[in-house]
């Protein structure tokens, strides 16, 4: 077991090392000169080749990959153009914002679309089920944005229970932090509910075809025996993955979301690094993404092997 | 009991319903099983031999209507609540089906799945359904039993893997035993372990079987009676020796006639030419006629024959029984 996380922490290394590359080389595509961002519209050139060379921007580009590398193994990911702030700081005290409304949203998600999603192919072509599948097409077409919109207008607007937007930290005030996560946590949860919902309907409905659950059925097993242990064992295993997807996606940082609820999460972050050409800002978040997506997938393989005895790992 | 019968079945109709309409998979089936005897129902694939046991024991597809009287050890199964039929077919029946790969359920421990019927019907404790297990596993034969039990499916051979199902339909010492192709996954040598070991099973233990199969071979060996099923209905029933001896039924000889003779140096397989008619689609007359090599007159296309007796104990649905030659074999 050891050996097999020592294997998966390596490999993930080498995968955020590429990352590196990826993103070092994309940047150098982006038009655009930071240094004249920084400075404004008015400067001279001197100023100008001093911030040049002190960010090492006048080093041939090898040079400055592998400086940033060295540095980035340091947990020094540069300074931001703007502000002039250590990178590694900016990104992580966002950290917390991005995760407490991904995980959120998708603990609601499952929430509503477990009991949806199970239900509806235990009673394949009821009303519920027919019920289930508008509300999943529903989540699925309706852009989040809008859904976000209506959320405000409606909640905070017209009813007042909620504020329109706008963060507190969990640490600071548990009461105020769940009345300001709530609406884009349920705007953001609702689609990652819909996709979720479809899919354990139909991983839930092919084990229900399964030989194995007749030979439950024949057994005479209770109902509820058959559904928990023969059925749904087995059909929440690819549905771990899909979960998993659905949260790295959204440690991503939703954008727009965060956009719109003035969410000061890692989406809000890119979004201004972009606006700003701040690359070493950019770097750092899209670094940080990349990150949380390998340790999320490194967990969902180590879920797998306990779920699924077939894949023990050796 | 009042009933001698472990199970009998009466006038069972299995219908479907498709998108194409209504298919007859079973048509009005009579058969019953006694204690310590093994009954074969025979048939080529969709001839409604798999299905009308599946039916007489609750196990039919959701779509299907089941019709017709099922007795299991004398109780009408209809008027059970789905519940009671449910513990009922636990507690008496136990299945073994086609696959053993896939019957059982990858990511619980053989014993778990052996032990669980027991910890429902006999009210064993977890612990207890555990050894349980592992006495079920060594009266199948499956060495070092004890290490066994907490294997997965996934770690077993395939001839284990049937003796784990076998030891699974049998942990609630049942009276009747369903034993659904259990060969056909398997290859030969294991098919004939698998054989011997449910025919030793059940001289020890007394129990029915109903053993389904298009191997005729096997059922020679095993069975006490047959019922060669032909389109959802049964074509030739009787005792087992008889049949095979003097088939009277075109279907029954020609099947015989299709196995093939490991002594005669042959390099062509006899067949039946055609396919097996459409469930959905079955002809008003006999349902072989198309294929038959009597071919009697049109009353066998339009009209049904009724299912009479040769001898005693045999019975036969055609117009033409074939005459015993007494050198049939």
């Amino acid at each position: 077991m050891t050996r097999f996380i020592l294997r998966r922490l390596l490999q993930s290394g080498i995968v955020l090392l590429g990352v590196t590359l990826v993103v070092f080389l994309l940047l150098q595509l982006v038009p655009g000169d930071p240094v004249r961002v920084a400075l404004g519209t008015r400067f001279d050139p001197e100023t100008y080749e001093a911030l040049r060379s002190r960010a090492g921007l006048d080093q041939p580009l090898p040079v400055q990959y592998a400086s940033y590398v060295g540095q980035a193994l340091t947990g020094d990911l540069g300074v931001s153009f703007r502000s002039g702030r250590p990178v590694t700081a900016i990104v992580l005290e966002r950290l917390p914002a991005t995760l407490s409304l991904a995980i959120t949203a998708v603990v609601f998600a499952l929430l509503v679309a477990f009991p949806l999603g199970v239900l509806s192919a235990l009673r394949s072509g009821s009303v519920f089920d027919h019920a289930a599948r508008v509300f999943s097409q529903f989540g699925v077409s309706v852009p989040d944005f809008w859904m976000g919109i209506m959320g405000i207008l409606l909640f905070a607007g017209v009813l007042g229970w909620f504020p329109p937007s706008g963060y507190v930290a969990l640490t600071e005030d548990p009461v105020g932090w769940a009345s300001h996560v709530f609406l884009p946590a349920v705007t953001v949860g609702l689609v990652t509910a819909s996709i979720l919902t479809r899919f354990i309907r139909s991983s839930v409905l092919e084990v229900l075809a399964e030989d194995y659950v007749r030979t439950a059925e024949a057994k005479g097993l209770p109902t509820r025996v058959v559904v928990v242990r023969h059925v749904l064992r087995n059909a929440l295993i690819p549905v771990v993955t899909v979960v998993a997807v659905q949260l790295a996606s959204l440690l991503g940082g939703v954008i727009v979301i965060e956009v719109l609820f003035a969410w000061p999460g890692v989406g809000r972050l890119t979004y201004d690094a972009v606006q700003a050409r701040d690359y070493p800002v950019l770097q750092g978040a899209i670094l940080l993404v990349a990150a949380l997506f390998l340790v999320v997938n490194l967990l969902v393989d180590l879920l797998y092997a306990r779920l699924d005895p077939r894949i023990r790992v050796r | 009991m009042t009933d001698e019968a472990v199970l009998s079945v009466a006038d069972l109709t299995v219908t479907i319903g498709t998108r194409r309409g209504a298919a007859r998979a079973v048509a009005g089936v009579d058969w019953s099983v006694r204690a310590g005897e093994t009954l074969a129902l025979v048939g080529e694939s969709g001839s409604g031999k798999s299905m009308s046991v599946l039916a007489a024991t609750g196990l039919a597809p959701r779509a299907a209507r089941v019709t017709g009287d099922v007795r299991l050890l004398g109780t009408d199964l209809a008027a059970l609540s789905a519940a009671r039929r449910r513990r009922m077919r636990g507690r008496h029946v136990g299945f073994v089906f086609q696959d053993p790969m896939t019957s059982l359920n990858p990511v619980l421990t053989v014993g778990r799945q052996i032990g669980e019927a027991s910890e429902v019907h006999l009210g064993l404790t977890r612990r207890a359904a555990r050894a349980r297990a592992i006495e079920m596993l060594e009266l199948v034969g499956i060495p070092s039993a004890a290490d066994r039990v907490d294997a997965y499916p996934h770690q077993l051979s395939g001839g284990m893997r049937q003796r784990a199902v076998i030891a699974m339909a049998l942990v609630c010492e049942p009276d009747l035993l369903i034993a659904d192709e259990p060969t056909t996954a398997l290859d030969v040598t294991t098919q004939a372990q698998i054989v011997e070991l449910v025919a030793d099973l059940q001289r020890r233990l007394g129990t029915a079987v109903v053993w389904i199969s298009h191997d005729l071979g096997v059922v020679a060996g095993l069975a006490d009676t047959v019922a060669v099923m032909y389109g959802g209905r049964i074509v030739e029933q009787g005792e087992v020796d008889a049949v095979f001896a003097e088939p009277a039924h075109p279907y029954t000889a020609a099947l015989l006639a299709a196995r093939p003779d490991p002594d005669a140096n042959v390099t062509e397989l006899v067949t039946i030419p055609g396919t097996p008619p459409s469930p959905l689609e079955l002809p008003e007359g006999c349902a072989f006629w198309p294929r038959c090599s009597v071919r009697g007159d049109s009353r066998c296309e339009r009209e049904l024959p009724p299912l009479v007796p040769v001898s005693a104990g045999h019975q036969v649905r055609t117009f033409y029984p074939r005459q015993p030659t007494g050198e049939d074999r």
